[in-house]
């Protein structure tokens, strides 16, 4: 059945005799060979001019000086050749090692709480009576479907120095224990996002409280597809139950996960929304990863698109060295690709 | 103590720390709603009120009358729902085209497009952003919706094809010959065969298009410049003000801006975790 389609057989069948298929046989139309590349035209041109030709234009402008002049709409000035100038610039920067520390620090420290926390509730769900999983994956679904804007801004309001809900929660703890965890003992209008450290403690707070959902929903998806009998067989076996989870479980769910780490990685590298929206903008220049970086240096004045665009160049590098192993992943486990 | 008992224990164990997640995942989401039920002395509070008491509608109707940045937050529902629908429709066309060619054609390039589409789709937006503003500024799309609406259709369109593709081939081809057997063209037996069966598919990515579009961000904030044009998460940042922030009114436009999204997310939950886990999760 490989080699073949619906609309190929349709077309083969015009030799038989009937009266229907010679009209057929007569009408207009593309030959069949044409039609999965016109289906596919629009489509492409739409991914062509959006994705691939700004993906160009991007690497082709990080070796150009572009301000103002040359992103005027009427008459803009032809942009100037620098080289490398754009990287060398970036590489002296004190902000590259701050926003890459920034980048990679946070996509390490999310990506592991969110899939431990998102295995664990997983597993958890797995356990659960129906009627108590369908009412913890309604709850969780509230986070995952809050979007990012909202997202940022509660919990900014959740950690708002005067009147948020934490400073309050942390004044409730007795003042010896306070002061032997974290060295103070009154919260009343304590800053949370004034200290790039705990702005990005709220950033990873918020990030995995968002993103864990996805993860136990997968993580429980792939255990449903264990075949029961595995376990059967297991305990048959006398087979404890840790040793089931570490020789049947986490082997069948290898694929899964896989492909889940590489996602969140991903997600989390180029965080953007609620960084913007916590740190207010691109004022703190301490803040920033390399999104937000790339971001200040184009759209603030005067903008250096051109400095921008290679910051997004080191970005987008990194990010697709990544995927080369998520799609590598995907082909592998999905044959109907080939 | 007996298994029974320690059955019982366990469950209960169980049980609970299913709550506790449930009101981790819940609570923010609480919070935000019932401050925005919250007259302003129980926002801008230092003692800890859990119910809005008694509830008061003052910021939701205030978002709607007086609203934010001078004009009222239905201009700004109305942006987003006229971005996200269109660019949802324009889409839909495209995916539904470009999913049939590579779920009922083999061919030339097929493999290399799909690879192309998991790529692409890993380029961050982010870092598309600069071309992009430059591109639509040349055109003369700046501070249009038109803009934010083509972006938007190129933003999904890799998603939504990859997504659509399993549900098309989940469609048997039989049904197709028998209707080539009875006689009908390629464009009847793709619409009224084909067409009716992918259907709820088509609903399910479009829902999740709808979902991405309505929540983008950055070129909202970037290709946007005219205030009376902001979509709902721009308009939200300017509840911020530079001394103080209007907690009250911006979680009632958060909320506003938040249930759309849940009601949808409720609906296509399952189809969305198949979608993005790809060929990884079996079943």
């Amino acid at each position: 059945m490989t080699h073949s389609s619906t609309l190929a057989r349709g077309g083969a069948d015009t030799s038989a005799p009937s009266r229907r298929s010679r009209k057929r046989a007569r009408r207009p139309g593309l030959s069949p060979k044409a039609v999965p590349y016109v289906l596919l035209l629009p489509g492409f041109l739409v991914i062509a001019v959006l994705l691939l030709y700004p993906l160009y234009q991007m690497v082709e402008m990080s070796f150009h000086k572009v301000g103002l002049r040359q992103i005027k709409a009427v008459n803009p000035a032809p942009a100037e050749f620098i080289g490398w100038d754009n990287y060398s610039q970036i590489l002296d920067s004190d902000l590259f090692w701050s926003s890459l520390r920034n980048t990679v620090l946070f996509a390490v420290v999310t990506v592991a709480l969110t899939l431990i926390l998102g295995t664990l509730v997983g597993l958890l769900l797995n356990k659960l009576g129906p009627k108590m999983s369908t009412f913890v994956i309604v709850g969780i679904m509230a986070a995952w479907a809050t979007p990012p804007t909202a997202q940022a801004i509660v919990w900014k309001w959740l950690f708002d120095s005067d009147s948020g809900i934490v400073n309050w929660t942390l004044n409730l703890l007795p003042d010896w224990l306070s002061n032997l965890l974290f060295g103070r003992a009154d919260w009343s209008g304590h800053p949370w996002f004034n200290d790039t450290l705990t702005l990005y403690f709220v950033l990873i707070v918020a990030v995995v409280w968002a993103s864990f959902p996805f993860i136990a929903v997968s993580v429980l998806a792939g255990l449903k597809s264990i075949p029961s009998e595995l376990y059967e067989a297991a305990k048959m076996d006398g087979s404890g139950a840790v040793r089931t989870f570490r020789r049947i479980t986490l082997p069948l769910l290898k694929p899964v996960f896989s492909v889940l780490v590489v996602l969140s990685i991903i997600w989390d590298f180029k965080v953007f929304t609620q960084l913007y929206l916590l740190a207010g903008g691109t004022v703190n220049r301490d803040a920033f990863n390399l999104s937000l970086w790339s971001y200040a240096e184009a759209f603030s004045s005067p903008p250096k698109m051109g400095l921008g665009a290679a910051i997004a160049v080191v970005l987008t590098v990194i990010l697709l060295l990544i995927t080369f192993v998520y799609v590598r992943q995907i082909v592998k486990t999905e044959d109907d690709i080939r | 103590m007996s298994p029974l008992a320690r059955r019982r224990l366990g469950r209960a164990a169980l049980n609970a720390a299913g709550v506790v997640v449930f009101l981790f995942a819940v609570f923010p989401v609480y919070w935000m709603v019932t401050t925005a039920f919250k007259p302003n002395d129980q926002i801008f509070t230092t003692s800890f009120i859990p119910f809005p008491s008694p509830p008061s509608m003052d910021h939701i109707s205030r978002v709607f009358t007086k609203g934010v940045a001078g004009h009222s937050i239905w201009q700004y529902l109305f942006n987003s729902t006229l971005v996200a629908l269109s660019a949802v429709v324009l889409g839909a066309v495209f995916a539904l085209l470009a999913a049939t060619a590579v779920a009922r054609f083999r061919f030339r390039f097929r493999t290399s497009f799909l690879i192309l589409l998991l790529i692409v789709q890993m380029v961050p937006a982010e870092a598309l952003l600069i071309p992009l503003f430059t591109m639509v500024k040349r055109l003369g799309l700046y501070d249009q919706l038109l803009g934010l609406i083509i972006i938007n259709v190129g933003l999904t369109l890799p998603f939504s094809v990859w997504m659509l593709r399993t549900f098309v081939a989940a469609v048997p081809k039989e049904l197709e010959e028998a209707s080539w057997i009875d006689g009908a063209g390629r464009f009847t037996t793709f619409w009224r065969v084909l067409f009716p069966l992918v259907a709820p598919g088509l609903v399910a990515t479009s829902i999740f298009a709808f979902i991405t579009t309505w929540n983008e961000f950055v070129y909202a904030l970037t290709l946007i410049g005219d205030q009376g044009k902001y979509t709902m998460p721009v308009a939200l940042q300017f509840f911020v003000g530079q001394r103080s922030t209007d907690w009250g009114g911006i979680m009632a436009a958060s909320t506003l801006m938040t249930i759309p999204v849940l009601v949808f997310f409720l609906l296509v939950q399952r189809r969305m975790v198949s979608g993005l886990v790809a060929g990884a999760v079996k079943g």
